[in-house]
């Protein structure tokens, strides 16, 4: 066994982290510092933070499902929708802001609870069920705004958002809390254990004695929940509840988490791995706007890394099962 | 001593006939193999000692007490396991976790929080479990589908061996397997008879079932057609027990090629 597919053994078994991932990271980041003077500094650097705190979080639900066997199209609508419903708790109903945070964490959880339900009961696929949600969340939040933005959310809303304590942006803290605590989960636990083995093979897991369906629902609630958590992060931070707010969000999460060495199909996943892929694609975004590329290119180059990333991934697969 | 008695055993699915009273008995620490065509019922027969299926009439005991009311989980609590032809593996994640899926041992991480996996005792008893097989795996921190047919099945083997067993029935566990690979299946199969622990084999490969087994039961049309010592029988008297009558020299030939 060569020097090169040690190390890349070691790192996946001892960190959770693809090395190919890794050096992508560092190496997309030298090209963006030598293209653009604004790149390498640390405003820059907190601003790809904030930037992907949002993705961040979808990621890691994006992660949990599809290493489960499970897919969640709904992340970007359910998001969205979470924004407005802790946006209307605050403003419409002036609750107290606590109900407000709540109402975001619930809204999503519920929408990932009847996801769950669905696939685990109705045998209608997790690709149609979510494909649903995403249209039906969506709706449900213009319903709620009247179609509008939801504005003047209270102070303590709005630090979740935009507070910097110590400099560093409060969504930076929440993700990198929610990343420690999502790794741990899945890593380590036997949650986390029975959800890598359900994705690699429902017979093996159901011969074990662990609860799929049970276990599937558990899945997409926590997915819809932390949805929710990425919508209070947004509405926060730009100040206004927005039905239209995470269109488009899962394509880029899914990819963060594609990119971070989830296997699509499931039975391998690893947060880590996956806050790799985020910043992936945050280092993209931010570098193609501080090289002034409007912005619909991106939209196309974060299509195109997601097909290259399954790609790759299935590439590896095969020459790995060649062996 | 006798550990497992089945008396009579019928079951039908709706207007098809499957077993039609099967009679079958099994020593502690004995190396029994169940032989017969497709359809002839042996797929069907484990399933109701294993109680997926359930009988429609007849008696199974275990160690003499009747186990014909046990669902599949308390039998296996009892000493019966299964390994399937598909070894229900999950292919991406390693021995430690395959041997004990469902049944991770846990601590607390920092004496706190509990329901986290203990890593290094669960690894360590996973290597424990190859070497009490007399196994030699590549490295247990592999994932399994990296592995070949036969190491696999030794994985299979060492999860069921963590139930403390006292009767593992194989579905076909050296049907796809490379030459050499049959032979250490075999060796594992004889190091479970050495410790006690009874063993029904499924297989169509009559050369193993010859070379492993102390009897052979030969299912036929849903009866328990013939009970051969394995000592005393050859490769004529299976074939021809297996296909009824005629002339089977002839596949017996073929068989013995094989």
């Amino acid at each position: 066994m060569s020097f090169w597919s040690r190390v890349q053994r070691a790192s996946v078994e001892r960190l959770h982290i693809r090395l190919e991932s890794l050096l992508v990271l560092v190496a997309l980041s030298a090209v963006m510092a030598v293209l653009s003077p604004y790149f390498l500094s640390l405003s820059n650097f907190l601003n790809i933070l904030l930037a992907t705190s949002t993705i961040g979080v979808l990621a890691i639900a994006a992660t949990f499902v599809i290493g489960s066997g499970g897919l969640d199209l709904s992340l970007g609508s359910v998001m969205g929708l979470a924004g407005v419903a802790g946006a209307f708790v605050a403003v419409n109903l002036g609750w107290p802001s606590v109900f407000a945070v709540c109402a975001c964490i619930i809204a999503g959880g519920l929408a990932g609870y009847i996801n769950g339900q669905l696939v685990t009961r109705a045998f209608v696929p997790a690709f149609i069920v979510t494909l649903g949600m995403l249209g039906l969340a969506r709706g449900l939040a213009l319903v709620i705004s009247q179609g509008r933005a939801i504005y003047g959310l209270p102070p303590e809303i709005v630090y979740i958002g935009q507070g910097r304590p110590f400099g560093v942006p409060m969504p930076v803290i929440l993700l990198v809390l929610t990343a420690i605590v999502a790794h741990c989960l899945l890593a380590y636990t036997r949650f986390g254990r029975h959800t890598l083995a359900l994705g690699d093979s429902e017979g093996a897991a159901r011969a074990a004695g662990i609860r799929v369906e049970h276990h599937r629902r558990i899945i997409y609630t926590l997915s819809g929940a932390l949805a929710g958590l990425a919508g209070l992060l947004f509405t926060a931070r730009v100040n206004a509840g927005d039905p239209t707010a995470g269109i488009n969000y899962e394509l880029t999460a899914i990819t963060a988490a594609i990119i971070g060495g989830t296997n699509l199909f499931g039975g391998r996943a690893s947060i880590l791995g996956t806050m790799i892929g985020a910043l992936i694609m945050g280092v993209l975004q931010n570098g193609l706007t501080l090289l002034a590329v409007q912005s619909y290119y991106q939209q196309m180059a974060i299509g195109a890394v997601l097909i290259l990333a399954v790609f790759i991934d299935q590439y590896q697969v095969r020459k790995e099962s060649r062996v | 001593m006798t550990l497992l008695t089945l008396q009579g055993i019928r079951k039908s699915f709706g207007a098809v006939d499957v077993l039609h009273g099967v009679d079958l008995s099994v020593e502690a620490g004995e190396v029994i193999g169940l032989v017969g065509d497709n359809g002839a019922g042996k797929s069907t027969l484990m399933k109701t000692i294993t109680g997926i299926y359930r009988a429609d009439a007849g008696s199974i005991e275990l160690g003499g007490r009747d186990i014909l009311p046990l669902d599949p989980g308390q039998r296996r609590e009892l000493g019966i396991e299964m390994i399937y032809q598909d070894l229900s593996l999950a292919k991406q994640q390693d021995v430690a976790a395959n041997i004990f899926l469902g049944r991770e041992p846990t601590k607390k991480l920092f004496g706190l929080i509990p329901g986290f996996v203990d890593k290094a005792e669960m690894d360590r008893q996973a290597a424990k479990m190859i070497e009490r097989l007399g196994a030699h795996l590549p490295s247990i921190n592999r994932s399994v589908g990296s592995f070949s047919g036969g190491q696999q099945q030794t994985v299979a083997i060492a999860r069921a061996l963590t139930f403390n067993p006292k009767l593992v029935i194989m579905d076909e566990p050296t049907a796809a397997l490379a030459v050499r690979e049959v032979q250490s299946v075999l060796d594992l199969i004889r190091r479970l008879k050495s410790e006690g622990i009874a063993v029904i084999l499924i297989s169509h490969r009559l050369n193993d079932v010859l070379a492993v087994t102390d009897r052979i039961v030969v299912l036929r049309h849903g009866r328990a057609e013939a009970n051969l010592v394995t000592a005393k029988t050859n490769m004529n008297e299976v074939v021809g027990r297996i296909v009824g009558g005629g002339d089977t020299s002839a596949a017996a030939a073929h068989e013995q090629r094989g």
